[in-house]
């Protein structure tokens, strides 16, 4: 994150946005809901959903095509929110900003468009074992594809990327670093301002896997120095099916489209056809106009809140959950790099991490169990799985509270 | 604001799933641990947890002499694998997939062809407290499909695999 707040304990333990998001407000298995799998998909504000009904109810029509009035308002909504999205993640400008449906599909447009003319056999590609599946799956596809090989940077008993190997790594073979922001599984921030110097200098170009960065403090792409970096809209309290892709715009200038077909296109001939500029070139076919406008009202709700404030509270709920996790005999935390987001993986001797996810489950509380799409890190931690309490904006102590004691009674249940 | 109402499951309901059988075959796996010389060995691999079970079963003529299992998954999927074997172990090879068919239809339809009421069936009917649970359905007939895979390839080779996707 840019925004790490340096005393990250004494900021209250509750923003008191709890009344913003409707879905929070209901009763599993007859107790209230304690949501903790923000990590997997986080909940709406209401004025995401306002937005996106408002949309359909009175603007909708498809963007860049009619001359009617309602395409100028779609397309006004649809361009608005990209600008919207620009100025969050600090790009240069519109060009830079593609629309995707997510960031899988972020990752594999840069895999196939931008690594994939480039590798030669012999080549390297450089991802970290901390990984999500989604940046290491479309690698091994395009390597598969042109020959090239993946290397992998190693991590410590914490969780932290062993900076001094991938210095070794990075040589003059390595075309290609892909690596995450924040570690979905871990919860581990990576110094990406610094690994992306130590990759420039080598001219090798940096994707930055950004799902779980976004929503936990500011990105500034800018600061960060990435070629590219990839997010999606469901992280950050947006709809689902809407993804971004920022990159150079140098770099996407020179990418071939990764799909064909309308709106990526300036003139269709049989003898050739001559492609849209950016960033339409990358977003064939019509768009998720209203999850775009759902994702600008994401947007603003974050920064009227302030980023800055929801990084520190999140850092002070997440010391308090990882000390009282921490305190729980035969708990195992999995993930305790020195610079976190609000994730806290663990296991817990004895159960399975789905029955602990079925038991707390049956006290209203929601935490993700199993591989978390990153079987590579349960492989290194030698644990088939584990439970996961992720942590956003609208937690508070109570959570945790709620979330230690379903634990306990879970822990008694196997004893 | 109020959610529509669950499957009716009260706060109590994990003792639906998680009966004393289940959490006793859990805790204590019966027949645990590899089977040498097996003649027929399947693995059993849920993909969305991880889990991996592999079954053995010694084949002798018609009969299923020796029934074993080891490897990793949660109480449920170890249970029902505990209880697999200590149900099939003896029985021909017939008999055993009609059981495991009528696992899985108790399982996956809620329809209870288990006949008299054994001990050995109503431990084996404690299974079905995953029918309130879907997205653990498929922990409890990992182990009956690697069974149906093991009894239904009879000539030898590689051993198989079966998942729950």
């Amino acid at each position: 994150m840019n925004s790490l707040p340096d005393t990250p304990f004494e900021a209250s333990a509750s923003l008191d946005v709890r009344a913003d998001f409707p879905a929070l407000h209901q009763e599993i298995n007859g107790r209230p809901l304690v949501y903790l799998d923000s990590a997997a998909s986080a909940q709406q504000p209401q004025v995401v959903i306002d937005a996106v009904s408002r949309y359909q109810s009175h603007d909708h029509a498809n963007v860049h095509r009619g001359v009617h009035t309602l395409s100028h308002r779609a397309t006004d909504a649809y361009e608005s929110a990209r600008n919207r999205i620009r100025a969050f993640i600090n790009a240069a400008s519109l060009s830079e900003v593609v629309f995707t449906k997510g960031t899988t599909e972020s990752i594999n447009l840069v895999a196939q468009s931008f690594a994939r003319p480039r590798l030669k056999p012999g080549d390297r590609i450089v991802v970290s074992h901390m990984e999500h599946h989604a940046n290491i799956v479309p690698w091994q596809i395009v390597c598969g594809q042109t020959g090239a090989e993946l290397v992998v940077t190693p991590i410590d008993e914490r969780g932290q990327l062993d900076l001094e190997a991938l210095d070794r790594q990075l040589d003059d073979r390595v075309a290609m670093l892909a690596i995450g922001h924040v570690s979905n599984a871990l919860g581990t921030i990576n110094p990406i301002a610094d690994i992306c110097r130590l990759a420039h200098e080598r001219d090798i170009p940096v994707l930055v896997d950004g799902a779980q960065g976004v929503p936990h403090g500011s990105v500034d792409v800018a600061a960060l120095g990435c070629d590219f970096y990839a997010f999606s809209g469901h992280k950050m309290f947006g709809p689902t099916g809407t993804g971004v892709l920022y990159g150079r715009e140098a770099l996407l200038e020179d990418m071939p489209p990764y799909q064909g077909g309308g709106d990526m296109i300036l003139e269709v001939r049989f003898d050739g056809t001559v492609y849209n500029e950016l960033p339409y070139k990358f977003e064939a076919g019509t768009p998720n106009i209203s999850g775009f406008v759902g994702l600008a009202a994401a947007v603003d709700y974050l920064e009227t809140i302030g980023m800055q404030r929801i990084a520190r509270h999140e850092q002070a709920l997440l010391g308090i959950l990882t000390k009282r996790l921490g305190d729980i005999p035969g708990v195992r935390l999995i993930g305790t790099a020195a610079h976190k987001a609000s994730v806290q993986s663990f296991v817990v001797e004895d159960i399975h991490p789905h029955d602990i996810g079925t038991l707390v489950d049956q006290q209203g509380v929601a935490i993700r169990t199993g591989h978390h799409c990153a079987m590579p890190v349960m492989q290194y931690f030698d644990v088939p799985g584990t439970a996961r309490a992720s942590l956003a904006l609208y937690n508070d102590e109570n959570d945790v509270d709620r979330l230690i004691a379903a634990l306990d009674r879970a822990i008694r249940m196997f004893q | 604001m109020k959610a529509a109402p669950t499957s009716g499951d009260s706060p109590q309901g994990e003792h639906e799933l998680y009966r004393e059988v289940i959490l006793d075959h859990a805790r204590n796996p019966r027949n645990f641990g590899a089977l040498e010389n097996a003649t027929h060995t399947v693995d059993g691999i849920n993909p969305l947890c991880g889990d991996r079970l592999t079954l053995y079963v010694d084949i002798d003529g018609e009969r299923l002499d020796a029934v074993r299992f080891d490897g990793h998954g949660c109480a449920i999927s170890l249970a029902s694998a505990s209880l697999l074997t200590v149900a099939v172990q003896g029985r021909s090879v017939e008999d055993a997939l009609e059981l495991r068919d009528n696992i899985l239809r108790l399982l996956e339809q809620g329809i209870d062809y288990l006949g008299p009421a054994t001990p050995q069936h109503s431990a084996l009917a404690a299974l079905a407290g995953v029918r309130g649970f879907p997205s653990r359905i498929k922990c409890a007939t990992l182990i009956w499909q690697a069974l149906g895979q093991a009894l239904k390839r009879r000539d030898a080779g590689p051993n198989p695999t079966v998942t729950t996707e």
